[in-house]
């Protein structure tokens, strides 16, 4: 919707200027509109009572929620633009930096000095919700501000194919030089010993005054000649096969979400083949493995282990305000609540009061919470269907609805959730006067800081959250303290003092927090359960099974990650050793990831991807779940899909075949130009290296964009060596991506030798053939242009042949393709020595008559066959070999179907199976033995990882 | 990236399901297994040392004989004499005597041949004008810039034809004597026509346009340095054989792949006896007009004799090759059969 500027102007009251350390600014006096923000400003009144501001930020961390800003007190009355020109303050903050989650910075404004925290600001990329508008003032603006200062140049990916495809071109280059200075020495020779004895016949050019010379201008000619062996079409063909690949992921229906109406979306297209040689998955638990929709599963008051009960699960009649669709119901609990049981009645105070959610009352009892996280979301729920019922909140109050009545409370403090406390708390004050702070938190962080009378309640209810974790829910454990009036006077000094400071104020305030949260007492705990998504234990067995390494990231405790992943089937029994790490500090699971990376790098220079809801762009490949937690994951990502499990079919199936055929590609091309351009070097031996070129100068031009472009093409947009399901059926068939053994080095030099071998056959067959013969008319043939013509012919027709060999799949398509670029190539042929043209251009088409007359002669054909058969027999008696002694998994699939499909006998498909299985231990037999040998953390094939990032 | 046009409706945005978009084509996925390699191979093999066996048959049944007379008998003298260039236009005559141990049964071709002769040099092979060669006026008095520096003689007249190709033309002419055992030699004929392609005779070399002779179409047109005499003058038997159609100058024009070649000189006339059977045995002379010097460049001359067959002249290399080539197609479909039945996994261990 169309911006809505309330008011455009604005004044300059003073020009930035900025020292080092700090920022001096007071820029800008902006009124906001109701759109995107363009820079960072702080906010100083809105439209809204209380300087209150609802935001939401998915553009610059990708949550959804609204959050809620609120100006300073003694600015949010200026809410008059003519007040507001009247505002002459100063702000003095830290310098420009990309930490979105901390903003520290004083205001100096009519003698006074007030504290400036990230609360106050507005950040470029936030947009504003249920808010008119309101006022700020530009803090940082342009590249200053922190949605800029986080976008890092971004890296280009590239995949290893790529990496080493370029590495080639360059090795490919050197040959090129070092063919054009071996020629080149050549022709120095020559024209040393023949050309210069050949002078009266043809005399040196003018110019060239000595064989040196001509030996000089010899190498560049031939360095023109033999460009076709630099691969210039290689780079376009590549795209172009990772482009349609690409759409093959679009438009695959087996990865499109009924649920959500979202199809997979490759959103780069340059990284396919990658797809299938992934070694390590780094992923997200919350979102990615799960589904991000959490219930209250089951809880502990006072000791007291409640769980679900589904079947008595009713109504709550007596509460309007529950909400229709919670799934907790526990009739003693339920019971305990009505009694007035006061250690419930507490427990659910806390999850009613203790939160940062926010409401909102569309009408009389249809309430709608906004929570920055599910879970929260999820026990504030649970506390409202308990008749504590969480209604609204300004900024120092919280009103609820205790079983019916309505209570409000004053909110003196909250005390902020960050990934270090790991626990969050408010202190309010009760309509009675009573202060009180409540706390949650991980029940790690919080048993320590239980009151020592606790210790009973806090065995009992540590064995509950045990039982929770192993169940996979998440926990979190709950206290309370009572505050005294002098208590709260003392400390709120201390924390006001901290809140001014304008350095380390995070340290500040964590030390004033550390001292009020001590000598809790404990409540209970609470469970929350995050159900896996749809298929993702079969996916991730596949996934090990395809030897690729999991790596999760949670923020849970450890025995629930531990349990999550026995459910979905990463962590099996027969693992005898699980690599967990878990940190406390950032610094401890940084050393302890610099550890493991390093054993990682040790072994090879594997592939990561990383798949999550919310992610980062350093991972090789990134994979983005669209469905709860907003957009920025699609956006960053390189490839989107709504569900884990369509993982399996995208790396095992689209990244399999991607990287098969971008190799099969590649070989194929490099040994076709080979074999078409070495043929140049092999004459030069015979035309004194005079860069006389073999064939005709159409056939060069052509060669590689019409006559051998479209077969290759077609091989590497639509081969399969196996069909989808069997890639599925046996994961081990990604094997060979992972290890990279389709086109690398050595595979290169095999194309190339290959090509040289050809280029060798595709000379000297019409060379001994023709130098002798003549036809059945007694002229002779060995003129040059029914050379040219034989030697391009049998290369067209021997490639043909090699990439019918090569393809796997023959579609219509490929059959088109393959059969058509023959066809072009004899119609082309037939025009260009056609005499029509000829009459039109005599010089341009001078091979007159040449297709004709070479082509009607049976020993021409006759070489042609014979060059193509020793070509083609070396390369088709290697792959029988190879597939005899060495059979690749593929293969042996391949054989498996074929057998299946001709149905000859049962037994036979029995002992072929029980083989794929024997092939399959021996090879996970050799891969255990190679990680107990290389890296002693590795035995397990699948790592959790365990950190607390999230709440 | 493509978007996946939306619509309304739950499955607004699901791909289509046909086959090509699911990759789901209907394809043929040949492999190679052993009931297609070993047959294919031992077919291969029997195919390759058959056709070689048919036509080394064929080629022992032709004939060719070479005979170098760069210094045999008396064209010594004239070899010599060739090596000075002050030389150059005195004509040279020498007669080489051969021996021909077996009757030539059929057609015989009579070709001169050159070794060491680079005819396929880049150079070389451009310095020619295509539009000359087939009679444009234009080009005929303004040679293309590729004929230099044979394009223009010194008195800057345009050469024609022009180029080191026509300029290089072999010039050496003979005459073949047969001596029969009894009785006074018996000159051989040779018919001297039908010794190029049909498209070069009829397409690509046509005279100058012109009502009168052809002298006067060449008028203003000075003959290449090393020619004796101009183009419309190359055949003086045959008015119809001058100019660009000179088969022997078409011949010549259509340059060797290769520096060592031969090319067509004449047809033997088997219209009479001795020779309605062919070159019967017995000795030969033949004379030769010796003009093309080849010592500067360490070249050979030679004449070449042969008969054809089927698939031409005498040419070892192919059925021998086609030998080769069947035979070690065979050792290897007996290497890859031992290999399949005694060590492959597909062979005898699956049937234990």
């Amino acid at each position: 919707f169309l911006c809505r500027l309330i008011s455009t102007l604005i004044f300059i009251k003073k020009l930035c200027s900025c020292s080092v350390s700090v920022c001096v600014c007071v820029c800008v006096c902006v009124c906001v509109c109701v759109c995107s923000l363009q820079a960072d400003l702080l906010l100083l009144s809105s439209s809204e009572p209380h300087g209150l501001c609802y935001i939401e930020t998915a553009e610059l961390d990708g949550e959804t929620n609204m959050k809620v800003r609120q100006s300073l007190s003694v600015t949010s009355e200026l809410g008059d633009p003519n007040n507001l020109a009247q505002f002459d303050g100063e702000v003095v903050c830290e310098p420009p930096n990309n930490k979105l989650d901390r903003f520290c910075g004083t205001l100096y404004w009519k003698d006074c000095k007030y504290g400036l925290s990230n609360q106050n600001m507005l950040l470029r990329g936030c947009v504003l919700r249920n808010t008119e508008s309101c006022y700020g003032l530009v803090i940082f603006a342009g590249p200053d501000t922190k949605l800029m200062q986080n976008s890092g140049r971004t890296k280009f990916k590239r995949t290893s194919i790529d990496r080493l495809m370029n590495t080639l071109v360059l090795w490919i280059f050197g040959f090129l030089v070092c063919m054009g200075v071996i020629l080149a020495i050549g022709n120095a020779v020559w024209e040393r010993e023949v050309g210069f004895l050949f002078q009266s016949y043809l005399p040196w050019d003018p110019p060239v005054d000595n064989f040196l010379f001509s030996a000089f201008l010899s190498f560049w000619s031939y360095v023109i000649i033999l460009n076709t062996v630099v691969p210039i079409s290689l780079y376009v063909s590549v795209e172009v096969i990772r482009l349609c690949h690409s759409y093959f992921i679009n438009w695959d229906r087996r990865m499109f979400c009924n649920r959500s109406n979202t199809a997979a979306e490759a959103r780069s297209t340059t990284l396919n083949e990658e797809l299938g040689q992934v070694e390590y998955i780094f992923s997200d638990k919350t979102g990615t493995l799960t589904q991000n929709i959490m219930t209250f599963n089951k809880c502990s008051i006072n000791g007291h282990p409640c769980t679900v009960d589904f079947l008595l699960f009713k109504m709550f009649t007596w509460n309007p305000l529950a909400d229709r669709d919670f799934r907790f119901y526990d009739a003693s609990l339920l019971e305990a609540v009505k009694v007035g049981e006061p250690a419930v009645h507490e427990f659910f105070r806390v999850l009613s009061l203790c939160h940062t959610v926010m409401s909102e009352e569309k009408s009389e009892g249809e309430l709608y919470y906004k929570a920055q996280s599910p879970d929260e979301g999820a026990l504030v729920t649970a506390a409202r269907n308990f008749g504590f019922v969480f209604r609204s909140r300004t900024p120092g109050t919280i009103t609820t609805q205790e079983l019916g009545k309505a209570v409000t409370y004053t909110l003196l403090a909250i005390l902020d959730f960050n990934n270090i406390r790991k626990r969050m708390s408010v202190i309010v004050r009760n309509p009675e006067g009573r202060i009180r702070l409540y706390c949650k938190g991980a029940d790690t962080v919080l048993f320590e800081r239980l009151h020592s009378c606790c210790q009973d309640l806090m065995n009992i209810t540590s064995d509950h959250l045990n039982e929770c974790a192993g169940d996979g829910l998440r926990t979190l454990a709950l206290a309370y303290r009572d505050l005294s009036e002098e208590q709260w006077a003392e400390w709120a000094e201390r924390y006001r003092g901290a809140e001014k400071a304008t350095d380390c104020r995070e340290d500040h305030l964590a030390a004033a927090y550390e001292e009020i949260e001590q000598d809790m007492m404990l409540l209970g705990a609470t469970a929350i359960e995050d159900k896996l998504q749809e298929g993702v234990p079969e996916t991730i067995a596949i996934l090990s099974l395809a030897n690729i390494k999991i790596w999760v990231l949670t923020g849970d405790k450890q025995e629930t990650a531990v349990n999550i992943g026995y459910s979905c089937k990463m962590l099996t029994d027969d693992m005898t050793e699980v690599f967990i790490i878990n940190g406390h500090t950032v610094q401890s699971v940084r050393e302890d990831l610099r550890l493991v990376h390093r054993s990682i790098y040790l072994s090879t220079s594997p592939v990561f991807l990383h798949i999550s809801s919310f992610l980062s762009p350093a991972a090789h490949i990134g994979v983005g779940i669209s469905g709860q937690e907003g957009i920025q994951a699609v956006l960053a990502s390189d490839y989107s899909f709504s569900q884990f499990r369509f993982l399996q079919r995208l790396l095992l199936v689209h990244g399999r075949w991607s990287y098969l055929r971008m190799c099969r590609f590649l070989c194929y091309f490099f040994y076709k130009n080979f074999a078409f351009t070495m043929v140049h070097f092999w004459f030069g031996f015979f035309c004194g290296f005079s860069a006389q070129t073999v064939y005709d100068q159409y056939f060069i031009t052509l060669y590689n964009i019409v006559y051998t472009s479209l077969p290759v093409l077609a091989m590497g947009i639509f081969d399969q060596d196996v069909p989808e399901q069997r890639s599925l059926e046996y994961p081990k068939l990604y094997e060979p991506g992972q290890l990279n053994l389709l086109f690398n080095k050595r595979e290169f030099f095999i194309c190339i030798a290959q090509g040289i071998y050809t280029s060798v056959v595709l000379f000297f067959i019409p060379y001994g053939t023709l130098s002798q013969a003549t036809q059945s008319n007694g002229v002779v043939l060995a003129d040059y242009q029914t050379f040219a013509v034989t030697t391009a012919t049998a290369l067209v027709i021997v490639v043909s042949v090699q990439i019918s060999l090569d393809t796997g799949f023959w579609t219509a398509i490929n059959h088109f393709f393959v059969w058509g670029s023959l066809t072009a190539y004899f119609t082309i042929l037939f025009t260009m020595h056609s005499s029509v043209l000829f009459n039109i251009f005599p010089k341009q088409f001078h091979f007159l008559g040449s297709a004709h007359n070479t082509l009607a002669q049976p020993v021409v054909w006759l070489t042609i066959a014979l060059a193509t058969v020793i070509c083609i027999a070396p390369v088709l008696a290697f792959r029988f070999l190879k597939l005899d002694l060495k059979p690749q998994l593929a293969d042996t699939v391949r054989r498996l179907i074929t057998t299946l499909n001709k149905k000859k006998n049962k037994s036979v498909y029995q002992r072929i199976q029980g083989r794929i299985n024997t092939q399959i231990l021996i090879q996970m037999l050799s891969r255990i033995w190679f990680h107990q040998m290389f890296l002693k953390y590795f035995l397990a094939s699948s790592v959790q990882f365990h950190t607390l990032t999230k709440s | 990236m493509g978007k996946v046009q939306v619509g309304t409706g739950p499955f607004a945005r699901r791909p289509d399901n046909s086959a090509f978009k699911q990759q789901r084509l209907p394809a043929w996925s040949p492999s190679l297994t052993p009931y297609t390699v070993l047959p294919v191979f031992y077919l291969l093999a029997v195919v390759c040392v058959l056709l070689g066996v048919w036509l080394f048959i064929t080629v022992e049944n032709t004939h060719e004989l070479k005979v170098d007379y760069t210094e045999e008998g008396t064209c010594i003298r004239c070899f010599e004499l060739r090596k000075d260039p002050i030389q150059a236009r005195n004509s040279c005559d020498c007669v080489v005597n051969f021996n021909i141990p077996k009757t030539f049964p059929g057609d015989v071709f009579f070709y001169y041949g050159l070794v060491n002769f680079h005819q396929n040099l880049r150079r070389y092979m451009d310095s020619r004008d295509e539009d000359q060669l087939v009679g444009r006026k234009k080009s005929l008095k303004s040679p293309s810039s590729y004929c230099e520096p044979f394009a223009h003689d010194e008195h800057g007249e345009p050469i024609a034809p022009c180029g080191a190709i026509a300029n290089s033309m072999f010039n050496d002419s003979f005459t073949l004597t047969y001596h029969p055992p009894d009785g006074a030699e018996v000159p051989v004929p040779l018919y001297r026509r039908g010794i190029t392609w049909y498209t070069d005779k009829n397409v690509k070399f046509r005279n100058p346009p012109t009502n009168t002779t052809l002298q006067l179409a060449f008028q203003g047109t000075a003959q290449p340095l090393f020619w004796q005499q101009p183009v419309y003058e190359l055949d003086p038997a045959d008015p119809s054989n001058n100019g660009f159609i000179n088969d022997d100058l078409i011949v010549w024009m259509r340059e060797a792949a290769f520096p060592n070649f031969k090319k067509l000189y004449g047809i033997l006339i088997r219209a009479e006896t001795p020779f309605s059977e062919g070159l019967p045995a017995g000795n030969y002379s033949v004379n030769i007009i010796y003009n093309f010097p080849v010592q500067y460049f360490q070249g050979r001359k030679e004449v070449v004799l042969s008969t054809v067959s089927w698939f031409g002249g005498q040419n070892h290399f192919l059925p021998i090759a086609y030998l080769v080539t069947g035979g070690l197609i065979f050792i290897a479909a007996i290497v890859l059969t031992v290999v399949y039945v005694k060590v492959g996994r597909d062979g005898k261990n699956m049937e234990e």
